[in-house]
């Protein structure tokens, strides 16, 4: 397969994506830093490159509506949003997803105001964790593009038909130059396949309803079905991420595990810092410490069986957060982490750390520092300080 | 050099050095290596202090953040000397281009660079005026880091040039940017 390399910004390459698959219809409003995204798209819109129904919504309440309306009347819909704009969605994420309805959005991981802040972290992401979408994270342009194209799938899929919601870091990626791979357009167009409509509301001759009141007798049995169907998506974003393989030669997994099998300590990190991480992870390696990576892809839903297996041998874990839950507990990902390892007695010692909250720069000083910590622990089997926050004045 | 290249840029807004940390990745990307090109996002504001960066490698860039050890240091506007120290994490062997009317060996002085160091100097802003009416540096600046660094063939820088400003400007200001790169390339001075 032809694969054309390039150097663009993690939105360009999100924007090519939307571009290939050519959905029927999107609804958007803008927000720094995903405008971007819908900039370019409107421009492929206007230049008649691709025959998507461009609505250009009065705000992102509206943009999410307009998408439930499209996706509920048959078509393949997406946006995409940041911060602010994800939470003015807050009620419409809620109704997309239980409507079971295939959306996808790119979300541009931002700060949440007050105070005002357009720069990364992964507070927007995290609060919409618990709404019935499917999460994607990616670490650069690379995984966001090739992400952006798998999620169609994923969201399309007959066992599925949920909508995905795939992360990306807001500036970090989003308007960093980078090097990458683009696929070719009739591959990408033969790996999405055609859109299947279910139950759709244009077709007048089975008529159907969307929205339904349903009191207690059966909103209870409801409820159980979607927590059913998200125990199927695993399997299914396994299966597209093969194919996926196909056309791309990269491999997807509902995580990446790296230098983890022979590994004493690990860090578990989202996204962009992972890639930071990384090259952090290399020297420590050169100089004998026996250190891994797990950073997760399918965050919603959270993978809890095969994480747990994946970290249980460590004697000791690091969790890095890019936001924090308020009221005392941990990062989110350390509360999910956590409960990955609750079935294994035997397992590592976890200690949780919140950094880069609001843009503020993750270094590999901060992975040293981590890395660094776990050693001791690892020794002494004790922690010292169970939730810190680093890289932040005292 | 080594298997990696930081770069980092020091501007002021509307310069146009965003812009050269772009075509210098897109033109380093055409020899197969791999590529970062990324500013530091603040206020943007026509006249402000900016940072941009480059990451130029053999091997896949997973590094996402600032570059704090940079092998090249572009001083695009000279003024900024003044008021903020450029050679900040410089390593012991970096070389500086620097756009000024001043001879090398002053500037030396100035940013009390290390002898293994290496100071160029390069009047980009009078070729910018001369080549397309409009102090706009970031393509003799170009011109010069490809001569003092090797990190890139000027045939290569050319070809970006041409396509980056091919996109947004008319033939007269893509032909002025390319004799500007070009006397970047011919008249930057070492010392």
């Amino acid at each position: 397969m032809m694969a054309k390399v390039v150097a663009v910004t993690g939105n360009e390459a999100v924007a090519y994506a939307l571009r290939q698959v050519n959905p029927d219809v999107s609804a958007a409003y803008p927000i720094t830093p995903a405008t971007d995204i819908m900039q370019r798209f409107t421009s492929y819109v206007s230049n008649g490159q691709v025959k998507t129904e461009m609505v250009l919504a009065e705000s992102e309440h509206s943009a999410m509506s307009g998408c439930i309306g499209a996706s509920a009347a048959g078509g393949r819909v997406m946006t995409a949003t940041s911060s602010q704009g994800l939470a003015l969605m807050w009620e419409e994420l809620f109704i997309a997803s239980g409507s079971r309805l295939p959306i996808v959005m790119a979300l541009v991981n931002r700060a949440l105001s007050a105070p005002l802040n357009i720069h990364g972290d992964h507070s927007d992401g995290m609060g919409a964790r618990d709404c019935g979408w499917i999460q994607l994270w990616s670490e650069n342009a690379q995984e966001a593009y090739d992400n952006t194209i798998q999620a169609f799938r994923i969201a399309e899929h007959m066992d599925v038909r949920l909508p995905v919601m795939v992360c990306l870091d807001g500036f970090i990626i989003s308007h960093s130059i980078e090097r990458m791979e683009y696929i070719d357009d009739d591959a990408v167009k033969n790996f999405v396949g055609a859109f299947k409509a279910v139950n759709p509301l244009l077709d007048i001759e089975h008529p159907v309803s969307y929205g339904p009141l349903i009191l207690p007798d059966y909103y209870m049995e409801y409820r159980k079905a979607h927590a059913e169907v998200m125990a199927k998506v695993p399997g299914i974003v396994l299966d597209v991420a093969k194919d996926f393989e196909k056309i791309a030669s990269r491999k997807y997994g509902l995580f990446e595990a790296y230098r983890l099998d022979d590994a004493e300590i690990g860090i578990v990190i989202l996204n962009s810092a992972a890639g930071t991480s990384k090259d952090v992870i290399d020297s420590f390696r050169e100089k004998g410490i026996k250190a891994g990576l797990l950073k997760p892809r399918l965050f919603r839903p959270f993978p809890y069986d095969e994480i747990g297996n994946e970290l249980k041998h460590l004697k000791a874990v690091c969790v890095l957060d890019r936001a924090d839950a308020f009221g005392g507990s941990y990062g989110p990902l350390f509360i999910d982490i956590a409960a990955s390892l609750y079935p294994h007695k035997n397992g590592p010692v976890l200690s949780n750390k919140i950094y880069g909250l609001g843009g503020r720069d993750y270094l590999p000083e901060h992975a040293e520092y981590a890395i660094n910590e776990l050693v001791e622990i690892a020794k002494t089997g004790k922690v010292k300080t169970l939730k810190e926050y680093i890289g932040v004045r005292e | 050099m080594a298997d990696m290249i930081e770069i980092r840029w020091h501007g002021r807004g509307g310069q146009g050095t965003v812009t050269a940390a772009k075509v210098l990745a897109d033109a380093c990307l055409s020899s197969g290596r791999h590529v970062q090109a990324f500013p530091e996002y603040g206020p943007e504001r026509a006249g402000a202090p900016l940072r941009a960066y480059n990451r130029i490698s053999s091997k896949e860039l997973r590094m996402h953040c600032p570059v704090l050890n940079p092998q090249i240091v572009s001083i695009v506007d000279a003024t900024l000397l003044d008021s903020i120290n450029v050679a900040d994490g410089a390593t012991k062997d970096a070389i500086f281009v620097v756009n000024t009317a001043k001879e090398p060996k002053e500037i030396r002085a100035k940013l009390k660079a290390e002898p293994a160091q290496k100071v160029f100097t390069i009047d980009a802003t009078k070729i910018a005026i001369d080549c397309i009416g409009r102090a706009l540096p970031n393509a003799p600046m170009l011109g010069a880091i490809c001569k003092a660094t090797n990190i890139v063939t000027l045939e290569n820088l050319l070809e970006d040039v041409r396509k980056s400003f091919g996109k947004k400007f008319s033939q007269k200001i893509i032909d002025g940017n390319l004799e500007a790169a070009r006397r970047g390339y011919g008249e930057v001075k070492e010392g």
